[in-house]
């Protein structure tokens, strides 16, 4: 076993000639909050896809847990422990917000059962349908989405839907939790509350937490670590102080 | 009751578009493609029961139960070797080459069949089924059958998709397949899901055809999965209840149709007159969900 939940290796991705991303070397601890900051077009979201099994990256290698999880289809990459939000909300628009949470929950092996079970329905698919409900229920608890389990997705308002996203992630059951800028189109007040809520999750979830945002304030009060990525490479590592000290870092962003 | 007949007929006819309509619409909602090799399923469907009822005198009802459970089997797996073969191949390729690989899989098999049993008309030799008689009204026992089964079929497909994981899981992928695979759902499983329960629907309807009128032949299945699939586009193509609405829309009309001897004849061309003008009024069908533009 690794110490480090996420470790990334030299981490890269060519498109043609274009690289979009190169030596990507994150480590990630245990219950870490973890930020990834960088101007537009830095990269950021490249290796969200790439840690997701959405690109192949081309470079390097990434671990779980000492366990290399390269080369894997996205939804075995999500068995294994990583699950992510999406940058422009990718909720499941037509279903209720508990069966969109249900659909995360489906890879559990508690909640197993056969297509038999369900098409005949047998005592065991009430049973797991139960289960499932229950447990969704009370992953939307968390998250005060309870009162709004029976509405449809797209219905919600929008710093709700943020929210619902995190916790249909959460349901995978990860190791680690992927966040593609969850402060993104939030006011000041909505985005204090994230706050919390993410440091909820890691408690009560012990979650390690990876994720992307443009908000300094929300990442330097959020983040216990920091990398800053442009044009695709890092630029920075350490805390957020240390980071904002560095003067490659404000150069990158204020310009000369 | 000329009315009655109508009705009747109309449902009937209209249950069995259903079944088929139910496989085009629920692979075109998951894996986003026109199977048009839909329709021969339903003919091999046809063949394995004239092979069973062939084998042994049908004289034996328990038999061409065995026979019902193989055409069932037979096509169930048909439907999955063909989406592994000739469909999954071409994920992710543009949907033109998907269409004409579906329709190159729709003539192999009409081919394949020309080959294995010639080309002239069989007879299958279907249980005689009898009429029972309700008041003035009689009916055929093959329509009850046909009705019963087919809306029990109906409601507990609803239900799966609705109330169970796999369900969920298919609505999942249909609305947004990337992120139900970054969820962990196995798409291509899904997908082979999918097409397992189309193809068992579409031998139950080669069995409902059979019980109407038992002769079978190698295009067996074209008009029935033309008319389904006219029915699944009226109805709102990707939709459940939509294809089922489609279908005894599309039955009535139909049996309608027929009831008036005059314009009998031309019920095929009223059918499409019909399809095009809906699609020119509601372009989604009439349950199908109109996409929002993003901006």
């Amino acid at each position: 076993m690794s110490e480090y939940i996420l470790e990334t290796k030299n981490l890269g991705i060519s498109f043609g000639g274009l690289k979009a991303s190169q030596n990507v070397n994150l480590k990630i601890k245990e219950k870490q909050i973890y930020g990834l900051i960088g101007p537009n077009g830095a990269g950021k979201t490249t290796v969200f896809n790439m840690l997701t099994g959405v690109y192949l990256p081309t470079e390097g290698d990434f671990f779980l847990c000492g366990e290399s999880l390269k080369g894997l289809h996205q939804e075995a990459i999500n068995r294994k422990g990583i699950a992510r939000t999406f940058q422009n909300i990718r909720l499941f628009n037509n279903m209720t917000v508990v069966r969109n949470v249900m659909v995360g929950l489906s890879n559990q092996p508690e909640y197993n059962c056969s297509l038999f079970d369900s098409f005949f329905r047998l005592p065991r698919h009430f049973r797991v349908e139960k289960a499932m409900r229950e447990r969704a229920k009370e992953i939307l608890d968390i998250f005060g989405l309870l009162d709004e389990r029976n509405n449809l997705a797209c219905n919600l308002p929008y710093g709700k839907q943020r929210k619902l996203e995190i916790a249909r992630a959460l349901a995978t059951k990860p190791r680690l939790l992927l966040l593609d800028e969850p402060a993104a189109g939030m006011n000041q007040s909505e985005t204090a509350e994230l706050m919390d809520t993410i440091r909820l999750i890691r408690d009560k979830f012990d979650m390690t937490i990876l994720l992307i945002e443009h908000d300094m304030k929300f990442v330097s009060g959020l983040c216990d670590e920091i990398t800053v990525l442009n044009f695709g490479t890092m630029l920075a590592t350490g805390t957020a102080e240390e980071v904002l000290r560095n003067p490659e870092v404000v150069r990158a962003y204020l310009g000369n | 009751m000329e009315f009655i007949n109508t009705l009747v007929n109309g449902l009937n006819i209209g249950v069995i578009y259903a079944m088929i309509a139910l496989g085009y619409t629920m692979v075109y909602g998951i894996a986003k493609m026109l199977n048009f090799a839909h329709g021969d399923i339903i003919m091999v469907g046809g063949y394995t029961i004239y092979v069973f009822c062939a084998m042994k005198a049908a004289s034996s009802p328990a038999f061409f139960f065995v026979a019902i459970a193989m055409a069932v089997i037979v096509c169930t797996l048909l439907g999955v070797i063909v989406e592994k073969v000739a469909y999954k191949p071409l994920r992710g390729a543009s949907p033109l080459a998907v269409l004409i690989t579906a329709i190159g899989v729709s003539y192999l098999l009409q081919s394949l069949s020309q080959i294995i049993f010639k080309s002239a008309t069989k007879f299958v030799s279907v249980p005689e089924l009898g009429k029972v008689s309700i008041g003035a009204v009689s009916i055929k026992v093959s329509t009850i059958i046909t009705l019963v089964v087919s809306i029990a079929v109906m409601i507990s497909l609803s239900l799966f998709v609705k109330y169970s994981k796999t369900g969920r899981a298919m609505i999942a992928v249909s609305e947004d397949r990337g992120a139900a695979q970054l969820m962990g759902i196995n798409v291509n499983s899904i997908i082979t899901i999918t097409f397992a329960i189309g193809s068992a629907l579409a031998a139950l309807a080669g069995l409902f055809y059979l019980l109407q009128s038992p002769y079978i032949y190698n295009t067996f299945g074209a008009m029935p999965g033309i008319k389904a699939f006219t029915a699944a586009v009226i109805g709102g193509i990707g939709s459940i209840p939509g294809a089922m609405l489609g279908s005894i829309v599309l039955g009535m009309i139909e049996s309608i149709c027929d009831s008036i001897a005059p314009i009998a004849p031309y019920k095929d061309a009223i059918e499409f007159s019909i399809l095009i003008i809906i699609l020119l009024v509601r372009p989604t069908g009439i349950l199908g969900k109109k996409r929002r533009e993003k901006v």
